[in-house]
């Protein structure tokens, strides 16, 4: 499966996301931490949605996580050169993330839950670089 | 919130279901309103209170001539109509009004005066959902389930079987788009959509409409047809990301919204005589057995398998074929209800004896919203 990155929906940034797309342009998936609570979270909000307190900060994810669910969209789509799967990906910090599946087989056969996965990030724009997730131990 | 206060008197879907390219959006409102008033026997200045999703409320009132004095334009996605009936209930009791409106109409297949549904680039979606090759329901309201038949050991065959009988009940109505009856082979051959969904595991696309009337108990007797009594409502939100589900094997959503309403209601699931549970898409019935308690974890598959929600089984449930042999016009709650009413009223194409107690659950968004709905006869209220 082949990616056509001048195909993909660009993200637009707000200010309360700006830290992330920041962090991918830098090499680094970027998360948020409650300093009271301590709950690591996602997507990007200035508070912390467990406690809602104003005290958070930002914290480096380690890029690893593995393979919560999927499905394996048979339908055309002008990104994609054929069957893809859309993931979710748990990280190692208990958040949770939508991605693609690079450097593997989009088939139910090679796609077996809870494997390993590591991030990997690829540029969309001049502003705007995107993670994506491939088997960990890839080498992209 | 005072059980069987309020009743449903008129009840109606479009004259025609289906493909109805004829029609806009609006008129397939104003289609099922006007038969929901010729079967409560009310004119339109009857109305003084108007809820609808989809459209404007205000769209709405102008369109069919009311000027109400309520209004209430909550749009949650397809329960949003199990809102509106316990937003009116509210509103009735508390005397803001006397008669609501609730409509619905979505010309989803011919998309005639249908307005668009996409996400701004710069939503939470936008930027870490869409980007990833979403197209829509069948690869965004799918994307949980492997993690559930992996956790709770459903089989695709389990989840296979929510789509064959429901086709058993489409076979009985002659309003149903697909009536052919379907075997868990067929099912699983199926084209493929999105992996593990084949194309009968998803919903219809069709246009069509129906609207319903509430008031007051105390004169729920003086219209033409059986009331049906509001006993309990429920209703709750979680995400509209669904990356962001708690729990992607069960919904918050419903938990709450179920949890209530049977609380209201003050019944519990024996008494239950016929269900309906919002089917998108085949997991849907799997997810809301389980959450709103008529099965315990790991138990709703094999529960549709055995044939307890078929014909004779022991809990009817999607009586009119549902969202995927009935008609889905992308908000399909209002259908849900409908069939409801019908089985409480003793009218329904596919009766079910002597059905008493009706629970009518619905999903808004992809997992993201939830209303339900308990109805009961007279011998109930």
């Amino acid at each position: 499966m082949r990616i056509d990155f001048t195909q993909v929906p660009v993200p637009v940034p707000t200010p309360e996301t700006e830290h992330f797309w920041a962090g991918t342009r830098v090499g680094e998936l970027r998360l948020q931490q409650c300093i009271d609570c301590q709950t690591t979270y996602f997507p990007p909000r200035p508070f912390c949605p467990t406690c809602a307190s104003r005290a958070i900060e930002i914290v480096c994810a380690s890029g690893r996580g593995s393979l919560a669910s999927y499905v394996i969209n048979q339908r055309p789509h002008p990104a994609f050169d054929g069957p893809y799967a859309i993931a979710l990906v748990e990280l190692e910090e208990g958040v949770r993330m939508m991605s693609n599946l690079l450097n593997i087989e989009q088939t139910p056969d090679a796609l077996i839950l809870d494997m390993p996965l590591q991030v990997t990030l690829q540029p969309l724009s001049d502003d705007i670089v995107l993670p994506y997730f491939e088997p960990r131990g890839s080498r992209s | 919130m005072s059980r069987g206060e309020v009743a449903i008197v008129g009840a109606a879907e479009t004259t025609e279901l289906g493909r109805i390219p004829h029609m806009s959006q609006i008129q397939l409102h104003a289609d099922a309103a006007l038969n929901a008033l010729a079967d409560a026997g009310l004119g339109i200045s009857d109305i003084d209170g108007v809820a609808t999703a989809g459209e404007s409320p205000t769209g709405v009132a102008h369109y069919l001539g009311i000027t109400p004095n309520w209004v209430d334009g909550t749009a949650v996605g397809g329960c949003s109509f199990m809102l509106h009936v316990r937003h009116a209930v509210a509103a009735i009791e508390s005397g803001l009004c006397r008669c609501v409106l609730i409509t619905h109409g979505e010309s989803g297949r011919s998309n005639v005066g249908r307005g668009g549904r996409v996400s701004a680039a710069s939503s939470l979606q936008g930027q870490f959902e869409s980007p990833y090759g979403g197209m829509g329901p069948t690869t965004i309201f799918t994307l949980p389930v492997l993690r559930f038949l992996k956790e709770t050991g459903t089989t695709l065959a389990e989840m296979a079987s929510v789509a064959v009988s429901q086709r058993q009940w489409a076979g009985k109505n002659p309003r149903a788009t697909l009536k052919t009856p379907i075997t868990v082979d067929e099912v699983l051959n199926d084209r493929m959509i999105a992996y593990p969904f084949t194309r009968s595991q998803c919903c219809l696309v069709t246009d069509g409409g129906g609207a319903l009337i509430l008031v007051a108990a105390d004169r729920a007797e003086d219209f033409p047809h059986k009331p049906v009594y509001i006993l309990g409502t429920g209703e709750s939100t979680e995400t509209p990301m669904i990356s962001q589900m708690a729990d992607l094997t069960t919904s918050k959503a419903f938990k709450v919204s179920g949890a209530r309403a049977f609380s209201e209601a003050g019944i519990d699931h024996g008494a239950v005589d016929h269900l309906m549970i919002y089917d998108a898409f085949a997991h849907l019935p799997l997810y809301g057995l389980e959450d709103l308690g008529f099965c315990g974890r790991g138990e709703a598959g094999a529960f549709i398998a055995e044939g307890n929600t078929l014909p004779g089984g022991r809990l009817p449930m999607n009586t009119n074929g549902g969202g995927l042999s009935y008609m889905h016009s992308g908000m399909y709650g209002m259908y849900a209800l409908q069939e409801s009413v019908r089985q409480v009223r003793g009218t329904a194409a596919a009766q079910v004896d002597a059905v008493d107690v009706s629970v009518c659950h619905g999903v808004g968004g992809m997992f993201a919203a939830s209303g339900t709905v308990i109805m009961g006869s007279s011998a109930t209220r």
